[in-house]
């Protein structure tokens, strides 16, 4: 039986005479991880917010397909985490559930607790943002965004400004809890060729078009001639290294 | 040039507008909330509690200058026995509401924009979008109808401290008779003096509430240059744009409820 996915079809979206997504058609498959790559300011983040309703699109639809129920819950992973400065860990957390649903402040704990606990966050929850580090800021907001048990997370260039070895570890943590937790990614980065170790597919997104899509194993086998242009650097950095 | 002039005076239909919508909606927002009764007390505390010192002290300066200056006018009219009522009726009509709610503009309004500007710039409002919590209901509702609580209870204390403090100078450092200035206050003031200068500090708390939070929920699109500096830009244009609209208000107010 053909799995669920999220159908994006004609999506458009212009700032001005700036045409940044143009009647892009994409299927993404739920229950895996999508990676849109793609060159700095190419409208990467602008797919990712028109998905999440962010920015409205010009024209298009996104709708799912081969699912019965409602649109899937997203969540939303922003470049700089955006947590809540003024409050704790723990309230940063319960945020979303808090306000969002009718729950008793002893289910609320429980839950918040569970969740701090699995992300190994339970030392800092009495902390504020300032007071941790880079990496639990990411697992923080992590938190937030799994809290609600959303079916679909979107990462905004989760590894922005993060040094090599800050960049694996976040790429890593992204992969263990979807193992645990299940849920779909969709992803925004231009982290290649290191994001093809954590990715099942790969969307190439280039003057507004999606000029590839598929497997990052197909992809590095034989990338199409247009691609190569910005895979070679990094491809043969990388061939050379091994 | 007249291009331009009616290029502004578009702009400025628009902003208003923009801000009366912003303004429906949070209002309307409190409901939808959830915790609204939490947030509406920090609110308070924050509009209200932490105003209180400056509004006294101000409330207590302006009466003693006032009840200074109107004594060297009454008594070229040989009339310094009006001390009370004059103190009086400026502070409780026109003084009170005005230099209240510019007082609470400087403190809790520049706070509350720079607030909200630093949160949308750190994506924090697009972030409760993503979560579906209405940032209106979560940011600026709690705040707008604090100030409705709040600027009339501070422009009560104004008043009070103010006629205290024309007290202090006209009674007890110029000699006017305590008699006199008492009863003067008890014969001219109106329950209809205390209302309009109510009236006045409601419309004070809403609008310029509405200005500041309109002003750093949209700093992003407002100022010139983004990050910190566009949050410094539109706090100064918020308390700005709040003391013009306290000013120009209130000739509005004073007009129409002079002529009832």
């Amino acid at each position: 039986m053909k799995s669920a996915y999220l159908r994006i079809r004609g999506l458009s979206k212009r700032f001005g005479d700036l045409v940044v997504l143009d009647a892009i058609d994409l299927d993404i498959p739920l229950d895996s991880h999508t990676t849109v790559i793609g060159k700095s300011g190419i409208g990467k983040s602008v797919l990712l917010k028109c998905l999440s309703g962010l920015l409205t699109a010009d024209a298009g639809e996104v709708s799912l397909d081969g699912a019965q129920g409602k649109f899937p819950q997203c969540s939303y992973m922003f470049q700089q985490n955006a947590l809540f400065d003024s409050q704790t860990v723990w309230e940063n957390v319960a945020l979303p559930l808090r306000e969002k649903e009718r729950i008793s402040k002893k289910d609320l704990a429980q839950r918040v607790t569970a969740l701090v606990e699995q992300l190994e966050l339970e030392n800092a929850v009495d902390k504020y943002p300032a007071e941790i580090s880079g990496g639990m800021k990411k697992r923080v907001a992590l938190a937030r965004a799994l809290i609600t048990n959303p079916e679909i997370i979107l990462f905004d260039e989760p590894t922005t400004g993060l040094d090599p070895e800050r960049k694996f570890a976040v790429f890593d943590m992204i992969r263990s809890y979807r193992e645990r937790f299940g849920f779909t990614v969709i992803m925004v980065s231009h982290d290649v060729p290191e994001v093809f170790g954590i990715t099942d597919q790969v969307a190439w997104l280039d003057a507004g078009k999606i000029k590839y899509w598929g497997s990052p194993e197909d992809l590095k086998q034989s990338p199409p001639s247009e691609l190569e242009g910005f895979l070679n650097p990094k491809l043969s950095s990388q061939s050379s290294a091994a | 040039m007249i291009g331009r002039i009616g290029s502004k005076g578009i702009s400025f239909v628009s902003e208003l507008g923009e801000l009366t919508l912003f303004s429906a909606s949070s209002l309307s927002s409190l409901l939808k909330g959830r915790h609204m009764m939490e947030k509406l007390v920090r609110a308070i505390y924050e509009i209200g509690v932490r105003c209180i010192p400056i509004t006294l002290i101000v409330g207590l300066f302006t009466g003693l200058v006032l009840g200074l200056q109107l004594y060297y006018v009454l008594t070229k009219f040989s009339s310094e026995s009006l001390l009370g009522q004059a103190v009086a009726l400026s502070i409780i009509m026109e003084i009170g509401p005005v230099f209240t709610a510019i007082m609470i503009v400087g403190q809790a309004g520049s706070a509350l924009s720079a607030e909200i500007g630093i949160q949308r710039n750190a994506e924090q409002i697009d972030a409760l979008k993503t979560m579906q919590i209405d940032p209106l209901g979560f940011l600026v509702s709690p705040r707008l109808y604090a100030a409705l609580i709040c600027f009339p209870i501070l422009t009560a204390f104004f008043d009070i401290v103010g006629i205290l403090g024309g007290h202090l100078t006209g009674v007890s450092m110029l000699g006017v008779d305590e008699g006199a200035y008492w009863n003067r206050i008890y014969e001219s003031v109106s329950l209809r003096n205390v209302r309009d200068g109510f009236i006045k500090s409601l419309a004070f708390g809403l609008i310029t509430t509405a200005i500041c939070a309109f002003q750093g929920y949209f700093t992003h699109t407002k100022a010139s240059v983004p990050g910190a500096r566009g949050v410094s830009q539109t706090t100064t244009r918020a308390v700005v744009l709040s003391s013009i609209a306290i000013l120009s208000t209130d000739y509005l107010l004073t007009s129409f409820l002079l002529e009832k």
